[in-house]
C-alpha cells in the first residue's frame, strides 16, 4: 500500500492502543480472579475438615459443636437460624417493598418520587453494625415491652431489622421494572374502565414479574449472607429451632464466633468456618444466578 | 340507552374503585414515610445515646477498659489507611474492567462468563471476602492480619460496585459519539480517554463513592481477618523526614477499625460501652449519609448537565 | 454533467469499487456492487430503506470494523495512491483519517465549538495552539458557520442549534482536508431552512473534496449531486450523471422507484 501520508504519531497509538488492551482485559480479570479465590480458598480450606469428618454427620447430627471436646457437626443447627432470620426479614421486606415498589412507580407524584427513592437507598447504606446495634438495644427492649420473655438476644428482632435493611432493594428493583412496563398496557387497562389498584394489581405486576422476582430473589441473597446484625442481635449459640422468638446463630454469626476467637490456622475450629462459609457460597450462588437469569429476562422482554 | 339499573351498577362498581385507589395512595405515602422515619428514628437514637460522648478526647484517644476515658483515635486512622489501600485497587481495577467489558470485550462465552461472574460477585456475602482475605491474603501471601490484608478484603468487595457503575455510565452515552471518534480516526483508546472517560465521570464518581462508603461501613470481612479492637498504637507514618521519606511499612501494622471498634462496644454488657458505641456509630452514619448524599448529588449533577 | 466550477480534474475518479461484497456474521447485504465515483463532484446513493446503501457508504470508512462479525469481500481503491482500503495491512483508522463522515444526527462531542473541530487535527498530531486556530477557523468558515460562533468558539457545542450542530459536524470532518466525505442522511434530522443550509454547504464543499451522500430525499439529490446511483437489494441497479438518472432511468426499478411507486 502507498498511503498518501502517515500521520504522525500513529505508530505511537497503536503501542499505546495494544498496551491499553492488555490492561483493560487485567481489569476484567481480577474479577475472575476474585471469584476463582474464593472459591480455591473455601475448597482448600475445607477440604482437611472433610477429611477428618465424614460428610453424613453434617446431615445426622443436630447440634453444631465443632469446638467441644465431644464435637458434634450437625450444620442444620446453623442454616435453621439463618432459614428463621431470612424468613422473618422476607416477610417484612417482601410486603413492604412491594407495596412501596407499587405506590412509587403507579401512585406517588414524580416529584415525590425524585425525592423519596434516594432516602430509601439510604437505609441501604447504613452500615449493618449500625443496624445490629438498632435491633440490641432500640428495638429488643421495645419488644420487650410487647412480649416480655423475649431473650435478650433474638431471631425475631434481628430478622426484623435486616428486613428493613433489604426493603430498599426490593423497592428499587421492582419500581424500576414496573415503571419500564410501557404505558400502552396500562392504557389498554385503563380504556376498559379499571382503577389504578386494578391496573397495578392486573397489569403492571404480571408486566414486571420476572423483575420483582429478581428483586425477590436478590432480597434473598442479602438476607442469607448478611452477618453484623444476626451476629450482634441473634445471638452466637447455634440451635436447632423454629421459633423466632428464641436466639440462634446463624451461619454467618458462626464464623463472627469463631474468628473473634484467635484459632490456630489448620485446627478443626478454623477449618469449620471454611466448611459454612462454602455451605454460604452455596446458598447464596444460587439465588445469585436465579436473580441474574430473572433480570436478563426482564431486561430482554421490555 | 342501558337500563337505569345497569348504569346505577357502573356508577357505583367505580365509585367504589375510586375509593380504593385513594386509600391504597394513602397507605403507600403513609408506609413511604413510616419507612423513612426509621432512618430518623435510628439516627436520633444513636444521637441521644452518643452525642454527648463526641468531643475532642473521644476523637483523639485510643480504646480504654475505661469507657469513658475511650476514644477512636486508632479506629477511625485504621479505616483511613484501609481506604487508601481498598480506593488504590478497586478503582483502577474497576474502571478497567468497567471499560474492557463495556468497549472492548468481544461478545463470547468467556465475556458471558465475566458478567455473569460479576453478577454473583455483587451478591456474594462480605464475610466470604473475609474468609478469602483469611485464606489467602494473610496465611498464603503472609501479608499477616495487616492493614493491607484488610484493605485488599475490602477492595475485591466493592469491586463490582465499581465496575457496574462504570459500565453503566459508559452505555449511558450515545453509540454516535463513539462513531464520531472513530470517524475521524481515533483509536478504541482514544476514543476512550478523550471522550468516553471525561463524560462518564459523573456516574463513575458517584459509583466510586457509593462503593467507598459500602466499605467504610463493612465490618465482617475485617472481623474474620483479624481486626483488632484494642489497639494503643498508630500505624508506622507513611512519610518520613530523611531519605527514602516514604514508607510502607503502615501497610502491614496490625490496625482497628471504626465498625470493628463499635461492634466491640457494642457486645460489651454495660450501659458506658453502649453510649461510645453509639457515639461511634453516629461517626459512622454521618460519613457513610454524607459521602452517599454527596453521590446523588453528583449524578443530579452529572443528569442535569449532559444531555445527548 | 460537469459542473464548470470543478477544478480540472473533476471527474476523474476517486474512488473505484469493485464486486463489493459485504456480511454481516452470515448474512449478505452487498451483492458485489462496482461503481467508481469520480473526484470534486457529489455522489448520491439512493434506494428503499434496507437496500444497502448506507452500508456501502460505511465501507468506504471501514466503520464496520468496530463491530464484530462484519466481513467485506471485493476492492476499494482509493485515489491519489491506489490504496485497497479492504487490502490486507491496511490500518483502518488511516482510511478513516482521509475519509471524513458526518452523520443522520449531530452529534458533536460535549466539549467546546474550538475543540470540537480541533480533535480530527490534534489526532493527526497538531499541537501548536496557532497552526489550530488557524485550521479551526478555516474549516468553520468553510462550514459557513464562523461568523454564527466566531465569539464563542470555547463554550459548548451542544449551545448550538440542530442545524448549526451539524455545520460544526462538517467542520470537524472536514478540517483535516480529506480527499472525501461521506454524508449519512445528514439532513434527516434537521428543519427544512436548516437543510438548505446543508445542501447549499454540500455543493460548496465539492470544490476541495469529493462527496458521497447517502440521502432518502430524492428531491435533495435532485438538487445537490452529480451523479446518482441507485441500489435495490444490495445491488447496484442504475449508476449515472444525475439529470439522466432522474429523467430517462434505464432500468425499470430505478424508474419505479424515482416515480415514488415503491419505496
Amino acid at each position: 500500500m502507498a498511503p498518501a501520508f502517515v500521520a504522525p504519531g500513529r505508530r505511537l497509538d497503536k503501542a499505546v492502543e495494544a498496551l491499553m488492551v492488555w490492561i483493560l482485559r487485567l481489569g476484567g480479570w481480577a474479577s475472575v480472579l476474585v471469584t476463582f479465590g474464593i472459591i480455591v480458598t473455601l475448597v482448600t480450606e475445607s477440604a482437611p475438615f472433610f477429611a477428618r469428618v465424614p460428610v453424613v454427620r453434617l446431615v445426622k447430627d443436630t447440634m453444631w459443636t465443632p469446638l467441644f471436646s465431644e464435637p458434634q457437626y450437625g450444620i442444620g443447627a446453623l442454616l435453621a437460624g439463618t432459614m428463621v432470620t431470612t424468613l422473618v426479614a422476607l416477610s417484612v421486606a417482601v410486603p413492604l417493598g412491594t407495596i412501596l415498589a407499587i405506590y412509587l412507580s403507579e401512585f406517588a407524584p414524580a416529584r415525590f418520587r425524585e425525592l423519596v427513592k434516594p432516602m430509601l437507598e439510604l437505609l441501604s447504606a447504613v452500615p449493618t453494625v449500625v443496624y445490629g446495634y438498632f435491633a440490641l438495644l432500640a428495638l429488643t427492649p421495645l419488644l420487650q415491652m410487647l412480649y416480655p420473655d423475649l431473650p435478650q438476644f433474638s431471631m425475631l428482632s434481628a430478622g426484623l431489622i435486616m428486613g428493613i435493611m433489604i426493603v430498599p432493594y426490593v423497592t428499587s428493583l421492582g419500581e424500576d421494572s414496573m415503571r419500564s412496563v410501557p404505558m400502552l398496557l396500562r392504557e389498554g387497562a385503563y380504556a376498559l374502565g379499571d382503577g389504578k389498584l386494578g391496573v397495578a394489581v392486573r397489569v403492571v405486576f404480571p408486566g414486571a414479574f420476572s423483575g420483582l422476582a429478581a428483586a425477590y430473589v436478590l432480597a434473598i441473597s442479602r438476607a442469607v449472607g448478611e452477618t453484623m446484625i444476626v451476629a450482634i442481635a441473634a445471638g452466637l449459640q447455634p440451635r436447632m429451632t423454629i421459633n423466632p422468638l428464641e436466639s440462634a446463630a446463624t451461619v454467618t454469626a458462626f464464623i463472627v464466633q469463631v474468628s473473634l476467637g484467635d484459632l490456630p490456622h489448620g485446627s478443626i475450629g478454623y477449618q469449620s468456618i471454611f466448611v459454612a462459609g462454602a455451605m454460604l457460597f452455596l446458598l447464596t450462588l444460587g439465588f445469585n444466578l436465579a436473580g441474574h437469569v430473572l433480570r436478563k429476562k426482564f431486561h430482554r422482554a421490555s | 340507552m342501558l337500563p337505569e339499573k345497569i348504569i346505577h351498577d357502573l356508577e357505583r362498581r367505580a365509585r367504589r374503585r375510586r375509593a380504593i385507589d385513594r386509600w391504597f395512595g394513602r397507605l403507600g405515602m403513609v408506609l413511604t414515610l413510616i419507612t423513612l422515619g426509621i432512618l430518623a428514628v435510628l439516627l436520633l437514637n444513636l444521637a441521644m445515646s452518643g452525642l454527648a460522648r463526641i468531643d475532642w478526647h473521644f476523637l483523639t484517644s485510643f480504646p480504654s477498659r475505661r469507657a469513658a476515658e475511650a476514644g477512636i483515635l486508632s479506629a477511625w486512622v485504621g479505616t483511613l489507611l484501609l481506604m487508601v489501600v481498598t480506593a488504590s485497587v478497586a478503582i483502577p481495577f474497576g474502571i478497567a474492567a468497567g471499560i474492557y467489558l463495556e468497549e472492548y470485550a468481544p461478545k463470547n462465552k468467556w465475556t458471558d462468563f465475566i458478567e455473569i461472574n460479576i453478577a454473583n460477585l455483587a451478591g456474594v456475602p462480605s464475610i466470604l471476602y473475609g474468609l478469602m482475605a483469611l485464606g489467602l491474603f494473610v496465611y498464603s501471601f503472609r501479608f499477616g492480619q495487616s492493614i493491607l490484608s484488610g484493605g485488599l478484603a475490602l477492595a475485591c468487595l466493592v469491586l463490582p460496585i465499581v465496575i457496574v457503575a462504570t459500565r453503566e455510565s459508559l452505555r449511558s452515552i450515545p453509540a454516535t459519539i463513539r462513531e464520531a471518534a472513530f470517524a475521524l480516526g481515533a483509536t478504541r483508546w482514544q476514543a476512550v480517554w478523550h471522550h468516553l472517560l471525561p463524560y462518564s465521570t459523573g456516574g463513575i464518581a458517584t459509583g466510586v463513592i457509593l462503593a467507598m462508603s459500602r466499605a467504610i461501613g463493612e465490618s465482617a470481612p475485617l472481623i474474620t481477618i483479624g481486626a483488632l479492637t484494642f489497639i494503643a498504637f498508630l500505624p508506622p507514618p507513611a512519610f518520613l523526614a530523611n531519605p527514602p521519606f516514604v514508607s510502607f511499612e503502615w501497610l502491614f501494622s496490625p490496625y482497628s477499625a471504626l465498625p470493628i471498634q463499635m461492634f466491640n462496644w457494642v457486645s460489651r454488657p454495660g450501659e458506658e460501652f453502649h453510649a461510645n458505641a453509639a457515639a461511634a456509630g453516629l461517626v459512622l452514619m454521618v460519613i457513610t449519609l454524607s459521602m452517599n448524599g454527596v453521590a446523588i448529588l453528583i449524578r443530579r449533577r452529572a443528569q442535569r448537565n449532559i444531555h445527548w | 454533467m460537469n459542473a464548470p466550477s470543478s477544478p480540472p480534474v473533476a471527474g476523474s475518479t476517486r474512488v473505484s469499487i469493485r464486486n463489493l461484497k459485504f456480511y454481516y456474521g452470515t448474512h449478505q447485504v452487498l451483492q458485489g456492487v462496482s461503481l467508481d465515483i469520480p473526484a470534486f463532484q457529489v455522489t448520491a446513493l439512493i434506494g428503499p430503506s434496507g437496500c444497502g446503501k448506507t452500508t456501502l457508504l460505511r465501507c468506504l470508512n471501514r466503520m464496520h470494523d468496530l463491530y464484530p462479525g462484519n466481513r467485506y469481500e471485493g476492492v476499494i481503491r482509493l485515489q491519489p495512491g491506489d490504496t485497497d482500503i479492504l487490502g490486507p495491512g491496511v490500518d483502518p483508522i488511516q482510511v478513516r483519517m482521509r475519509c471524513g463522515m458526518v452523520f443522520q444526527k449531530p452529534n458533536p462531542f460535549p466539549k467546546s465549538i474550538y475543540e470540537n473541530v480541533a480533535y480530527g487535527l490534534r489526532l493527526q498530531g497538531m499541537n501548536r495552539r496557532r497552526d489550530l486556530d488557524e485550521r479551526v477557523e478555516k474549516a468553520l468558515r468553510e462550514a459557513a458557520l464562523w461568523e454564527e460562533v466566531k465569539s464563542r468558539l470555547h463554550q459548548l457545542a451542544h449551545n448550538l442549534s440542530g442545524g448549526q450542530q451539524q455545520r460544526l459536524c462538517i467542520a470537524r470532518a472536514i478540517a483535516t482536508n480529506p480527499d472525501v466525505v461521506l454524508f449519512d442522511e445528514p439532513t434527516s434530522a434537521l428543519d427544512p431552512i436548516a437543510t438548505s443550509k446543508i445542501e447549499e454547504l454540500i455543493v460548496e464543499l465539492k470544490k476541495r473534496v469529493t462527496v458521497i451522500i447517502v440521502t432518502h430525499n430524492l428531491q435533495q439529490a435532485g438538487r445537490i449531486s452529480d451523479m446518482t446511483a441507485f441500489m435495490y437489494l444490495g445491488e447496484l441497479i442504475e449508476f449515472g450523471e444525475t439529470n439522466r438518472v432522474f429523467t430517462n432511468p434505464a432500468k425499470p426499478q430505478t424508474e419505479d422507484y424515482i416515480s415514488g411507486r415503491f419505496g
